[in-house]
């Protein structure tokens, strides 16, 4: 008896120590197959332009030169997207937390009457929208055409946030603070302002961390509504020159034969894509901490 | 603490406050609430009165409340017509191409992670699988654009320098499902484990104690602890993303149209935006995104209803 169960112990430690081997090499392969494009992105963007279309970049860069990122900085286009995008982004991002902080802080109060109707209309339009045209037509209607504000306050409200903020109020912030505030005659605004929004800073970090990568990284909504060069957020301008390969590359000086010319276009294409995603990635280590809790939370009430 | 609460609220516990004095108590959450709810109302509920043009022949001149009613026309104009069938054929397609591939890897992902006890290796392999997240559509799809470049690109460069033929995977019309498909992949494994990784942290150390005296090796307990322990985040994702299976997103596939690969690539979203917004077709537009909307609502409900009943997990 005592063999056997010694026999059996041997033999779970070796299918553990198995399924150690298989999990850290799932875990190898994930890395590699994520990693190796990104690297191979910025290592493109830092070598010459003969590298990259000989192809004998593989992992690290080859003849490193800047003159794609010098070509990239000279570009009107680019700075005035960036501009554009950065703008954009912060006006959006305050404007979507005053409203989420204020409708969940509402939503997430049993005294407040109208909560559960409220709550459905927030929830439904996760469900079910208009479509695209009736959208068009509003703003179309508006005068909003071509203007910052069709980029920034029809996103404002985002029912998804505003659950993620309501469940994080509702099971963070504890009901003896309301009450005992409450007996001492604080008014509901004080309670938003003093006890509310103090204890919420994880939350705050949260929402706001997705919508400025939200609004960062779209192009729909000015793709519909805006087409003045002027106002081109940055991922516009990055689908003319990506896409639709619209890069004017006579700006940047000595290009005298095709091949250099292609050249020059490939890496300044990689140059673009890493200069373009920079401010997210050099962000994203000091962030990382809000927007896996940011899931956590959303994921306590489903 | 508890009397405090009585004599204060003496209604509370016997349910009876008068609606007036309700309503007169939740006057500060009104005024609160009156931004977040005419932003609501205007932009998400207003469109939906405005949807109304799918059964009226708009008009600009007329506008939306006085263009003439036309009844079902543009629905009948839509399933008549020979596009109808290869559109709704071609969603159909790649959502649950995507689905299928999309699912099970980010729950691999989460448990490989959640075994891993070398912290440091665990949080770098996270780090970097969430990274694509951050990556917009745009600069996704011009890299795919770049690496299956036919001169330039790192894939043929990879594919010659192993001696095997180039191939041109975006000009190749048999292609592009699994490219649109498992870039995707690429792009949102890391980020949709975390749910999954977040429902395992959860799962009491007690429970592996116990297999482990039991002799359950670490498969054993994956597949009798982990699995059955996370199945309601399963199953709620599961509902989810049924909930979309006829719509595919349009700002990755109108990227990566082209015109070789339009009989397969052309999908609801981007048929909408197409007969919409470029041949100012409004109506008929509104007619199918409608339609599609309606169906997706439907769906959800029914995979909801059903999920309610055999498991108890219902997400609205």
């Amino acid at each position: 008896m005592m063999i056997k169960s010694e026999k059996n112990r041997i033999r779970q430690q070796w299918d553990d120590s198995l399924f150690d081997v298989f999990s850290t090499v799932v875990l190898i392969i994930a890395i590699l197959l994520v990693a190796y494009p990104l690297i191979y992105v910025v290592s493109a963007s830092f070598s010459s332009r003969y590298a990259v279309t000989s192809g004998s970049v593989w992992l690290f860069p080859v003849e490193p030169s800047l003159e794609a990122y010098q070509a990239v900085f000279a570009y009107d286009c680019i700075m005035i997207g960036y501009r554009n995008s950065a703008i954009y982004t912060i006006l959006g991002t305050l404007f979507s937390l005053t409203l989420t902080v204020l409708c969940a802080f509402c939503l997430s109060r049993k005294d407040f009457f109208g909560r559960r109707v409220v709550s459905f209309m927030v929830l439904f339009t996760m469900l079910f929208n208009a479509g695209l045209i009736p959208n068009y037509l509003l703003i179309k209607n508006l005068g909003w055409l071509n203007t910052i504000w069709s980029l920034i306050i029809p996103n404002g409200m985002n029912a998804w946030f505003v659950i993620l903020m309501r469940s994080y109020f509702q099971t963070a912030i504890s009901e003896e603070l309301f009450e005992a505030s409450s007996l001492d005659g604080c008014s509901v605004y004080r309670q938003l302002y003093s006890i509310v929004l103090p204890l919420s800073s994880p939350i705050i970090a949260v929402v706001s961390l997705y919508s400025a990568v939200g609004i960062w990284n779209s192009y729909f909504d000015a793709f519909l509504y805006i087409s003045n060069q002027a106002l081109f957020p940055l991922q516009v301008v990055l689908r003319n020159i990506l896409i639709l390969n619209q890069l004017d590359i006579s700006q940047t000086a000595d290009l005298r034969d095709l091949a250099s010319r292609q050249g020059m276009s490939t890496l300044i294409k990689y140059a673009i894509i890493v200069v373009s995603s920079a401010p997210l990635l050099i962000m994203y280590p000091f962030v990382q901490k809000y927007f896996v809790k940011g899931i956590m939370v959303g994921s306590i009430k489903g | 603490m508890n009397v405090l609460r009585q004599t204060a609220r003496p209604g509370r516990a016997l349910g009876v406050i008068p609606v007036r004095k309700r309503l007169k108590k939740s006057i500060p959450y009104f005024i609160l609430i009156a931004l977040p709810l005419i932003i609501l109302l205007v932009f998400k509920y207003y469109p939906m009165l405005g949807a109304q043009i799918a059964l009226k022949d708009y008009k600009v001149r007329l506008g939306i409340w006085d263009s003439p009613w036309v009844g079902l026309k543009h629905f009948a104009t839509f399933f008549q017509s020979t596009k109808a069938l290869t559109i709704v054929l071609n969603t159909l397609y790649i959502s649950v191409y995507y689905l299928i591939a999309s699912f099970p890897l980010p729950i691999l992902l989460a448990v490989c992670l959640n075994e891993s006890r070398w912290s440091k290796f665990k949080k770098a392999t996270q780090m970097i699988t969430y990274m694509p997240y951050f990556i917009s559509t745009v600069v996704l799809v011009s890299m795919i654009l770049q690496f299956t470049d036919a001169t330039n690109g790192i894939l043929n460069q990879m594919l010659n320098a192993l001696g095997l033929e180039s191939v041109n995977l975006m000009g190749e019309i048999s292609y592009f499902r699994s490219v649109y498909v498992w870039t995707g992949v690429w792009q949102s494994t890391g980020y949709a484990s975390i749910i999954y990784l977040a429902a395992l942290s959860s799962v009491p150390t007690e429970l592996y104690d116990a297999a482990r005296v039991d002799g359950a090796n670490k498969f054993r307990r994956v597949f009798s602890i982990d699995l059955p322990c996370i199945a309601p985040t399963i199953i709620t994702l599961f509902i989810l993303n049924t909930g979309s299976i006829l719509s595919v997103g349009f700002e990755k596939i109108y990227l990566m149209q082209n015109s070789i690969n339009t009989p397969v690539s052309e999908v609801i979203s981007t048929y909408v935006y197409k007969v919409g917004l470029i041949n100012a077709n409004f109506s008929f537009s509104t007619a199918v995104g409608l339609m599609n909307s309606i169906v997706n609502l439907t769906l959800l409900l029914i995979v909801n209803a059903i999920s309610g009943k055999i498991s108890d997990i219902r997400v609205v």
